[in-house]
């Protein structure tokens, strides 16, 4: 009679357990993003212009070097930083230097960054430097946009496809 | 820390104590919260593998072959699914509450802290393998646990590329890193076994499994939960989109909504504050170490007892170095001794019966509670001890407070763990007349402070294990209350209700004062009757 009663006292715990564990692996809800914003997501890596000029050498000055170092064009490792500007209906909203990685600032620079706007129609400017110059841009785009609630809308940046991409 | 530790263990106690009476000890599942989780690691290995055999790799295959299981084999792989989730999840959660309860029972110090340290890792281990499932699946869940976790990681300054940018666009995802996904939900696992292996190093033989009733019964609440609500996908993921509202599972992703609060960066910080913190414990002061068990070679004759009981392997068979006939002495590796006395319970040397004309030493003992000071304890007790119904109470440190059941017939002494009575104690205090029955006490049953103490001493006194109680011993004249730290006032009715039904010792005749006859042996008055206070006061 008492491992009986055991048995179902376990039988009502467990369910008790289940029912716990049933609600919390669903409930409650979170909303992690709600669906009066889009995102505007810049995210990209490129590498800045090289600070210094490429020198090539001469045949004269290659025959004078062993054959594992004729290297033809010598070229500075460090590159330029590269400087974003962002602007959403003619307002700034996001502006960064970002050095280039690597010791010697020889590697990539890397953005990744959120921007929250409404859903609606949007003007995106989109602004790169990456020759170091004090004036004016390296790359300039601009574009309307029509965002959806919760669209994740990119703001990418390939140089051999002429620039930015807006996806 | 101590104040933390009362604070749990306020919290725990009345759970083991209501648990223990509905359920019984045996069953109860704070008893057998490790085991637990081992079966549930099971269930989510043996489900796994076979969810594999329909998993397909690919941005779009993975959610539609997780649909197929879902929906079109329900019956199978479906349950198999919702086996896997939720024994993920009930394995999470009893991590945690074994984390918290051995922290609050202040299991994880002293030659502990190895279990304890290498617990962290299982922590790690067990988050990861699940997060990284939660991808598998490739659905809106699996979206936004995959941004998050890679712009977590993306702040460690080791990655030359971002991995979140993979999941913000259609365009950005490869099929092949859901072949890297399945590697890891896979390697990750078999990772966790091998530390859960180095985890029971140091605990001489391990519950890996639970009772088998417990074990039937919770698997039949598994299934039934699969049945009533299946495991489900929260439709596909769409990189276009942001996630928005979702179903978390709060088991594995609690503290994802802190990446909408803090930066990665302050997240990190905290899980690496946290991480360490839980490592330092057992090092924080104010250290509890009593000294180690010694072995005295005089009266050690290798018999191996002390090995078999010992519940933390500090004690090994080495090679005889005295040059006395027997071929192996007992060796007490100091660091991973607990002092629990379990050893000198099992020492068939540790009698009182032992000539008093030489000094009682048993072949291992604790320093600062000897066995000669025990038997002194008690017969000291025993003088004192008034009427015809005397109870001798052997209770231990980590149970219910013996000595609050002290009284003019009633009388206490407190080991640090009752593993620690030799059996021959309980004989001697009836064969001598010193008390009219014995009430052994401890923790609550199936959940001895130092593992053994209780099932070690259920066994000698029914004769199934070394040193055993003679038969001849009246069995009615003990009674055993296994009620844990919460139980005093159980401990104290149980101590009347057992008095109420004692008769006189035949041997035992009283005198017109009501005391006791003297012992039926001459013996010398021993010189270590103060170890025992000396123990008391060196124990803080």
């Amino acid at each position: 009679m008492r491992k009986l009663r055991q048995m179902l006292a376990l039988a009502v715990v467990l369910a008790l357990f289940g029912v716990m564990l049933g609600y919390f692996t669903y409930r409650p809800s979170y909303v992690h993003f709600s669906d009066d914003r889009a995102l505007i997501k810049i995210s990209f890596i490129t590498g800045g212009q090289r600070v210094g000029k490429c020198i090539r050498r001469t045949r004269a000055e290659l025959a004078k070097l062993p054959p594992h170092k004729r290297k033809v064009l010598i070229c500075p490792r460090e590159r330029h930083p590269i400087h974003l500007e962002v602007l959403v209906d003619g307002m700034p909203r996001y502006q960064a230097t970002v050095r280039a990685a690597g010791l010697s600032s020889d590697g990539s620079s890397k953005f990744y960054r959120g921007l929250v706007v409404t859903p609606g129609r949007h003007v995106i400017v989109a602004r790169l430097i990456d020759s170091g110059r004090t004036t004016g841009y390296d790359y300039e785009t601009r574009k309307e946009v029509a965002l959806t609630p919760r669209q994740h809308f990119i703001i990418d940046f390939q140089r051999d496809r002429g620039g930015f991409i807006f996806r | 820390m101590s104040w933390l530790r009362r604070i749990l263990r306020a919290g725990f106690v009345p759970f083991e104590v209501g648990l223990d009476k509905l359920v019984g000890p045996v069953w109860n599942p704070l008893n057998h919260l490790g085991a637990l989780g081992f079966f549930f690691y099971w269930i989510v290995a043996v489900s796994g593998i076979y969810l594999y055999i329909f998993f397909d790799t690919g941005t779009t295959a993975a959610y539609l072959s997780v649909e197929y299981m879902t929906h079109q084999q329900w019956y199978a792989a479906g349950v198999m699914r919702s086996l896997h989730r939720y024994a993920s999840d009930a394995l999470v959660l009893f991590m945690v509450i074994h984390m918290a309860r051995e922290f609050s029972l202040d299991r994880y110090r002293s030659a502990r802290w190895f279990t304890w340290v290498t617990g962290v890792p299982i922590i790690w281990l067990v988050f990861a393998a699940g997060i990284t499932g939660y991808w598998m699946v490739w659905d809106k869940l699996a979206h936004y646990v995959a941004l998050v976790t890679s712009q977590w990681f993306d702040w460690l300054p080791i990655f030359s590329e971002s991995i979140a940018r993979n999941f913000i666009n259609p365009d950005f995802i490869d099929n092949r890193f859901f072949t890297l996904l399945v590697f890891m939900h896979v390697i990750l696992p078999l990772i966790l076994l091998a530390v859960l292996w180095v985890h029971l190093q140091r605990v001489s033989r391990p519950k890996i499994n639970p009772p088998r009733g417990l074990a039937i019964a919770t698997f039949a609440m598994f299934v039934a939960l699969s049945l009533v609500q299946p495991a489900m996908s929260q439709g596909p993921a769409n990189l276009a989109e942001v996630p928005g509202t979702l179903k978390l599972d709060w088991f594995y992703l609690a503290f994802y909504p802190l990446f909408d609060i803090w930066s990665p960066g302050a997240v990190w910080g905290v899980a690496g504050v946290l991480t360490l913190l839980i490592v330092a414990l057992p090092f924080m002061p104010p250290m509890k170490r009593l000294a180690p068990a010694v072995v005295d070679l005089d009266n050690c004759n290798g018999c191996t007892r002390c090995v078999d009981d010992c519940p933390f392997a500090a004690i090994t068979m080495a090679p005889r170095s005295d040059g006395k006939p027997y071929e192996r002495e007992a060796v007490v590796n100091d660091k991973l001794c607990l002092s629990c006395g379990i050893c000198a319970g099992a020492c068939p040397t540790a009698t009182p019966y032992r000539a008093r004309a030489r000094k009682l030493v048993s072949g291992i003992e604790l320093p600062g509670i000897s066995i000669a000071g025990l038997r002194d304890r008690i017969e000291a007790l025993s003088e004192k001890l008034d009427g015809q119904n005397r109870v001798i109470v052997i209770g231990c440190d980590h149970g219910a407070k013996a000595d609050t059941v002290s009284s003019a017939s009633g009388a206490a002494v407190s080991l640090p763990c009752i593993g620690m009575l030799p059996p021959t104690f309980v004989d001697y205090i009836l064969s001598r007349g010193l008390a009219e029955g014995v009430v052994l006490s401890g923790c609550s049953e199936g959940e001895c402070y130092y593992r053994f103490g209780i099932e070690w001493t259920e066994a000698r006194l029914a004769g199934e294990r070394n040193p055993k109680l003679r038969t001849a011993v009246p069995r009615e004249r003990i009674a055993k209350v296994w009620v844990g730290p919460g139980g005093n006032r159980t401990l104290a009715k149980a101590v009347r209700d057992f008095q109420a039904g004692l008769t006189p010792l035949p041997a035992s005749k009283p005198t017109t004062e009501g005391k006791p006859p003297p012992p039926p042996r001459e013996y010398e008055k021993p010189s270590e009757g103060k170890a025992l206070e000396e123990k008391a006061g060196g124990d803080a």
